[in-house]
């Protein structure tokens, strides 16, 4: 009777719940671990550009000028090594898939203006305290090349 | 004598959804010759590592088949750690054993819902895919990805496999042999699976061992050839001998594969019972500088990996060989003299990866 070989997972899978689940009336359940897509804390990114050089389908854009993170989502192959690579951690892998779209685009990430602005005025500090370390250096040198002269002369005399 | 006549079979065929084009020479229902021809989907992957750095390429690279993708990876990151004289930890060595045996699982249960697909016997084909979901489920929890793993890296792994995922895949894996004994019942049983399989397309040791055939379609034939007992990663700690049969027809490839399901459910118990603490990685600086051949073991058999490497981000050359590349031949030989209605189930039964085989 090689037939009823099957009889009782036919039994089984009449009383039994479906395998499958009810998506999307019923959310997926995702592990934690689970390489949906990847999110950035923009406000902590220095736009060092190390996500750009790491990502193996070159999907990522990055303006440290205008303080702007891009990525497109279609292209992402979520493998996560701009999020190992990331020197701030900023970047995370979280689970959930990207959703549908009618078309491909980028999705644009912005620094706040105040970030912005602070971030400037860090810069714009840090310019000028190398500006004057320049200038304080370039002085000494000009006194020393001075004392220099003065003690050739004086040994000329 | 029959007039001969010739049928093209693929690139586009409903048993085989990847591209091979077979020119079938025919007397009456019956193969003479099959002339293969591959080439469809060519997509460059061993020129992108002139394009990417050797860091980068590991995610491309595993990329390459969406089966056997973890031992891609492993293989590629395993050349450039020899390469770098890299010794990796023992953990990281146990950890790749154990997604590699998973990845084994999932793609020989894949690989018995396909084949009971061929011969038209679909909830056998549903019951297979049933288990097999059960597998890449433990893959999502342990790696985050269904098919992808994305955990290698050159000098070890990125993610450790807790001691609760251990408890995970190990009642998953106490389910699962119950439910492939089930199957096993019905696919060595069945008298219509039986019908079907039982002395077509018979391969004898000799042709397998002059074809150069590997993996579970040579040693259904009784070649020994199993890339495992080389010892890399943890197998060289593990204790497995490789399945053999010696009747070379359809049948016995089934009977190999169901048994592999069981060695793999063994090997990750072992190495479950005896992985180490220790570190996932070591911190790898440079780049490599020389060339290395590699060989390990695929679900559809041996795997070879060139790289060659000069010093620089990007390697200078990288060569893989895939195991359905070098099945191909040995199919031809089983496709003589079989029917014409048997040639689905006999092209399934190397397990054919196109994409793989072209890269």
């Amino acid at each position: 009777m090689g037939i009823l070989k099957f009889f009782p997972d036919v039994l089984k899978n009449l009383v039994s719940k479906p395998v499958t689940k009810n998506y999307p009336a019923e959310p997926a359940v995702y592990p934690e671990r689970s390489r949906g897509h990847i999110t950035i804390d923009i406000d902590d990114c220095i736009s060092c550009g190390m996500c750009v050089r790491s990502c193996p389908s070159s999907t990522l854009r990055v303006n440290k000028a205008e303080g702007l993170w891009a990525i497109n989502r279609f292209d992402c192959i979520a493998c996560g090594y701009c999020v190992e690579k990331c020197p701030k951690k900023c970047l995370h892998m979280e689970p959930g898939y990207q959703e549908p779209m009618p078309n491909k685009s980028e999705e644009v990430f912005r620094k706040s203006p105040e970030v912005m602005k602070a971030e400037a005025e860090k810069r714009a500090a840090q310019l000028k305290k190398a500006a004057e370390a320049k200038k304080a250096l370039e002085a000494k040198k000009a006194a020393e090349a001075a004392k220099t002269a003065q003690t050739a002369e004086k040994a000329a005399e | 004598m029959a007039k001969k006549s010739v049928i093209p079979f693929g690139p586009q065929h409903p048993v085989l959804p990847e591209p091979i084009h077979l020119d079938l020479v025919i007397e009456d229902e019956t193969v003479v010759e099959a002339i293969p021809n591959i080439g469809f989907v060519h997509r460059g992957l061993e020129g992108l590592v002139e394009l990417r750095d050797f860091n980068r390429m590991t995610y491309i690279i595993e990329r390459t088949c969406g089966i056997c993708s973890f031992g891609h990876g492993m293989g590629y990151v395993e050349t450039i750690e020899k390469i770098m004289n890299v010794e990796i930890p023992d953990r990281a060595k146990f950890l790749r054993t154990i997604w590699a045996e998973l990845g084994r699982m999932h793609s020989h249960l894949l690989w018995l819902g396909l084949l009971a697909d061929s011969f038209g016997f679909e909830s056998l084909f549903y019951q297979c895919w049933r288990v097999r979901e059960k597998i890449l489920d433990l893959h999502e929890l342990t790696t985050g990805g269904r098919v992808i793993f994305s955990v290698n890296k050159v000098g070890g792994v990125i993610k450790d496999i807790t001691p609760e995922m251990q408890k995970a895949i190990l009642d998953t894996l106490t389910e699962v042999e119950k439910e492939i004994r089930d199957l096993q019942r019905t696919f060595m049983g069945d008298y219509s699976v039986q019908s079907r399989l039982k002395g077509v397309g018979v391969l004898t040791k000799d042709q397998a061992s002059m074809l150069g055939c590997i993996g579970p379609f040579g040693r259904a034939s009784g070649l020994p050839s199993d890339m495992r007992v080389r010892g890399y990663e943890a197998y060289g700690m593990l204790d497995f001998e490789p399945i053999t049969s010696t009747e070379g027809d359809s049948f016995a490839r089934c009977d190999c594969r169901i048994r592999e399901l069981y060695q793999s459910i063994n090997l990750i118990r072992q190495a479950i019972a005896k992985m180490p603490a220790g570190d996932l990685f070591v911190p790898v600086k440079g780049n490599p500088d020389g060339e290395y051949f590699n060989r390990i073991e695929q679900p559809r058999g041996e795997a070879l990996y060139y790289v060659k490497a000069e010093g620089n981000q990007n390697l200078t050359r990288f060569r893989l060989r895939t195991p359905t590349f070098a099945n191909i031949a040995g199919l031809c030989e089983t496709l003589k003299g079989a029917d014409l209605a048997d040639v689905p189930i006999l092209i399934l039964t190397i397990d054919p990866c196109i994409s793989c085989t072209e890269r």
